[in-house]
């Protein structure tokens, strides 16, 4: 039997389950196997040829805007919500296809990686600075989004990520940001727009202190006025940045609300875009910051109700090392309760999705299965329902309809591998001793190979981390 | 068998010998109880209640609006006119037509006890039924199911893939969505739950998901088409009609949750047409589509359409709206005695507004649920006051909103 329960416990809790023989990798030293990945920077690329730029996800963006504007003009009030939605959805097809290549992109990444313990660390922290593609204008750019700010960020520190994903035209787009504009700000005393405090709200709200974090209404409204002319160049700011590409973040002065900002207390000079920055600097540096980011990563690699002690020493190492994020991650490793035997983390789809494709040993799979399979399971990759993110605790995920739908997609999937898997082998290739008796009676027991991979894949071990 | 947690009311609507049995003066019901049903939706984002039921009497309503505000009664895409100045929106022709009908009430100004501004915290407070963020960690309808005397009608349904906070907390929910996979052989459910036997989280799940999938195969449910996993408000509708028929199964259960999402509109968010025109006309069909699935149980129901909190009163520099404080509720159904406006309307009056830029809490949603579980299925106002809404002991259900 390979492996120790300390290997098990690195490739699947801590990664995304092991494909054949990654358990005997990762049991000559497990820390150490973890460790690696979190400092190289090359764990968290993802192959991008095929895929596009920010600047060509942008142009994508403004063909469409083109086609639906010519689609719908000068018939408002005439159409049926069938024809406004059809107008509104059919020329989206080439947006979709963007979107499509990205989540394939991201699935094979998460199938076929040694790094997987790097590839959970990508998805938690997308998931922390969630940009989803439920508005037409951010379905080009969710993807581009987590390669471009998430991974190429995770070998640096908290505030960069955060000054990162808020520059992004993704983030500036999907939290409405892009078109706020100060009251007393040049164009606002024209009338033409006012300001939008979504983007400033989440950002205390989800990105940084959280809801309990210590701020108020007015702290909202003052960062929301520090943060007025960061917007994304497109058709409206061409009058006013000439020379930026579509995309590109640009920093619009007759959007910026003059004068001094105050917010948690700090004062902020009128420096013109430095003061958003100044800003989120801040708020990263804020001890609420560390406790929640603390508290949100203890709770997605330990349990729902991770022990304090635990929580306490992230926060900590986040304060002492400047949120540096391989710092933080290298703590996370150190944890002792995150190497407790008993698995308490019940998986997301998405986890489930990528380790039941990992023990199969499967090295392809077709972009349409992959599309049905997030839909039938629940969280399509990029279309997180809210700001807010996935869900994270058990009570989300573990529904009767929804351990229904594990059943139906593992049943397809093992439909497809016809008999020739030997699934106890699997099961005890991903579990190493942490496979139960009756898990590895009930697999062996089953009328054919086909059931047998189904009653692994549902065990209660698998669906755990 | 005795059921004390029903009232007389209740057991003399059902029409059963009512005799008083114990000293904790219980009373016997016979099982019509559990066929008056309660769908509870709720719209996801905080959904613009100035938008929906529109007070386009008030002075302030117009100035403050700006191009949000909808046109009279009788213009060009104007309101649909209700009394006391106010008007539905003009993509609510369904329920419009439910207040002609005296079906539907209206409570224009209505927030849960939560102040702030967060979705997802005002979410929690609407679901958990508590006085606070994080103040429970069930739901409000599970543990109203949990006080319901044990019947096979007295359990409830989301229509999604994982049990809403609401229903949490109670062995009496369970959650079904539509599919289009292939489903296990009952062979292999059978395994699993032999596998699940020990496992207090997946053997229930699994238990519950079987009996009601055989629910909706017997109803026809699961062969419904693929507009139920559609995208958007298009897929409302769908919803609804799945909700519709589980409810109205042989069998079924008596209450039915519907999550509507996408109505966060802090940018362009239209007035009579609209991305919000939209949704509200996506809304509207859903209701349709549950008075129609339901049938002649329609007379029983009652329908609850509640959102987490309301939306500024002035449109935003976007054309849009930002997160606000109260917004209206409605209830509708067979059920309900309405074609008239419940609870008091604090007006726009910048005096009157909560913190200078909300349209001001006057009515508890509380209130409005307590009336459901109160007037329509009988449980006690001590109950709903301590145990199924914790810290609520100055809220009541209000009468006179259900036909007797």
């Amino acid at each position: 039997m390979p492996g120790t329960i300390a290997a098990s416990i690195a490739v699947n809790r801590f990664g995304l389950g092991a494909r054949p023989g990654e358990l005997d990798a990762a049991d000559r030293d497990p820390k150490a196997w973890l460790a690696r990945q979190v400092a190289n920077k090359s764990s968290f690329a993802v192959a991008s040829s095929g895929l596009m730029t920010t600047g060509g996800a942008a142009e994508a963006l403004a063909s469409y805007l083109e086609d639906a504007r010519t689609r719908t003009a000068g018939k408002a009030g005439t159409l049926s919500p069938q024809e406004q939605e059809d107008a509104i959805l059919k020329p989206l097809a080439q947006l979709k296809e963007i979107a499509a290549g990205e989540i394939e992109a991201r699935t094979l990444r998460g199938i076929m990686t040694e790094a997987s313990f790097a590839e959970r660390l990508v998805l938690f922290w997308s998931n922390h600075f969630t940009v989803s593609a439920s508005k037409a204008v951010t379905i080009p750019f969710a993807g581009v989004f987590e390669r471009e700010v998430i991974r190429a960020g995770m070998t640096g520190t908290f505030a960069d990520l955060l000054v990162a994903s808020t520059r992004h035209p993704g983030m500036l787009l999907y939290l409405d940001q892009a078109q706020s504009v100060g009251p007393n700000s040049k164009a606002g005393l024209r009338h033409d727009k006012g300001l939008n405090e979504n983007l400033a709200r989440e950002i205390l709200e989800l990105h940084t202190l959280g809801a309990q974090g210590g701020y108020t209404q007015a702290d909202v409204t003052e960062f929301a006025k520090a943060l007025t002319g960061w917007s994304v160049a497109g058709k409206r700011t061409q009058r006013f940045v000439p020379g930026a590409d579509p995309g590109d973040f640009i920093f619009v002065k007759a959007f910026h609300e003059p004068g001094k900002r105050s917010v948690l207390g700090e004062k902020y000079r009128s420096d013109g875009e430095g003061q958003g920055e100044a800003v989120l600097r801040a708020l990263a540096n804020h001890p609420s910051t560390a406790q929640r980011i603390a508290a949100k990563l203890a709770r997605h690699f330990i349990s729902d109700r991770p022990p304090p002690a635990a929580v306490d020493q992230l926060a900590r190492s986040f304060r002492t090392s400047g949120g540096k994020l391989p710092a933080l991650h290298e703590t996370l490793i150190s944890l002792e309760a995150a190497w407790q035997p008993d698995a308490q983390k019940f998986k997301s789809p998405n986890e489930f999705f990528l380790s039941a494709l990992r023990l199969t040993g499967l090295a392809r799979i077709e972009r349409t299965g992959i599309i049905g399979g997030y839909g039938l399971l629940g969280q399509a990759p990029f279309q997180a329902p809210s700001p807010e993110g996935w869900p994270d605790e058990t009570a989300s995920w573990a529904g009767p309809d929804a351990l229904i739908k594990r059943i139906e997609w593992a049943q397809a999937l093992s439909d497809r591998l016809g008999t020739s898997i030997r699934p106890v082998d699997m099961a005890r290739a991903a579990f190493g001793p942490a496979l139960s008796p009756r898990t590895a009676t009930s697999i062996s027991r089953a009328e054919s190979a086909s059931q047998g991979l189904i009653l692994a894949l549902m065990s209660p071990e698998f669906q755990r981390r | 068998m005795t059921f004390p947690l029903i009232t007389r009311r209740t057991a003399l609507i059902a029409g059963g010998a009512v005799f008083v049995a114990g000293s904790a003066g219980a009373l016997t019901v016979s099982q019509q109880a559990g066929a008056r049903k309660f769908v509870l939706v709720i719209l996801r984002g905080a959904m613009d209640g100035l938008a929906a039921a529109a007070p386009y009497g008030d002075a302030y309503y117009r100035a403050l609006r700006g191009k949000l505000a909808l046109a009279l009664p009788g213009e060009l895409d104007g309101v649909l006119p209700l009394t006391e100045g106010f008007g539905l929106h003009p993509k609510l022709a369904f329920l419009h037509e439910s207040w002609t009908d005296k079906e539907l009430a209206i409570l224009p100004a209505c927030a849960s006890p939560y102040r702030e501004r967060s979705h997802f915290d005002a979410q929690d407070v609407l679901e958990t039924g508590a006085s606070q963020v994080f103040g429970a960690s069930d739901g409000w309808l599970g543990r109203a199911l949990n006080a319901l005397p044990v019947n096979e009608l007295h359990e409830a349904v989301a229509i999604s893939g994982a049990l809403p906070l609401v229903l949490r907390g109670s062995p009496h929910a369970t959650s079904w969505a539509p599919s289009f996979a292939p489903s296990a052989s009952d062979d292999t459910l059978s395994r699993l739950m032999d596998l699940y036997a020990d496992d207090k989280l997946l053997g229930p799940a699994l238990a519950s998901a079987i009996e009601t999938n055989a629910i909706a195969s017997a109803s026809g449910t699961d062969s419904m088409d693929r507009k139920g996993r559609r995208a958007g408000p298009g897929a409302y509708f769908g919803l609804a009609e799945a909700a519709a028929r589980l409810l109205s199964a042989e069998g079924g259960p008596s209450a039915a949750v519907l999550s509507f999402g996408g109505w966060d509109t802090h940018a362009n968010q239209g007035a009579a047409n609209g991305q919000l025109a939209l949704r509200l006309a996506g809304l509207d069909a859903a209701l349709r589509a549950l008075k129609i699935g339901l049938g002649s149980n329609w007379s029983k129901t009652v329908v609850a359409v509640v959102t987490e909190f309301g939306r500024t009163v002035a449109e935003n520099g976007t054309g849009g709206t930002d997160h606000g404080t109260a917004s209206a509720a409605f209830l509708l159904g067979g059920a309900i005695s309405g074609g008239k406006f419940a609870g008091d309307w604090p007006g726009l009056a910048p005096t009157a507004l909560f913190e200078r830029r909300d349209l001001a809490p006057a009515n508890d949603l509380r209130a409005v649920f307590m009336t459901v579980l109160r007037e329509h299925w009988g449980l006690e106002q001590s109950l709903l006051s301590r145990t199924v809404f914790p810290d609520a002991a100055g809220v009541h259900a209000m009468a006179g909103l259900l036909k007797v």
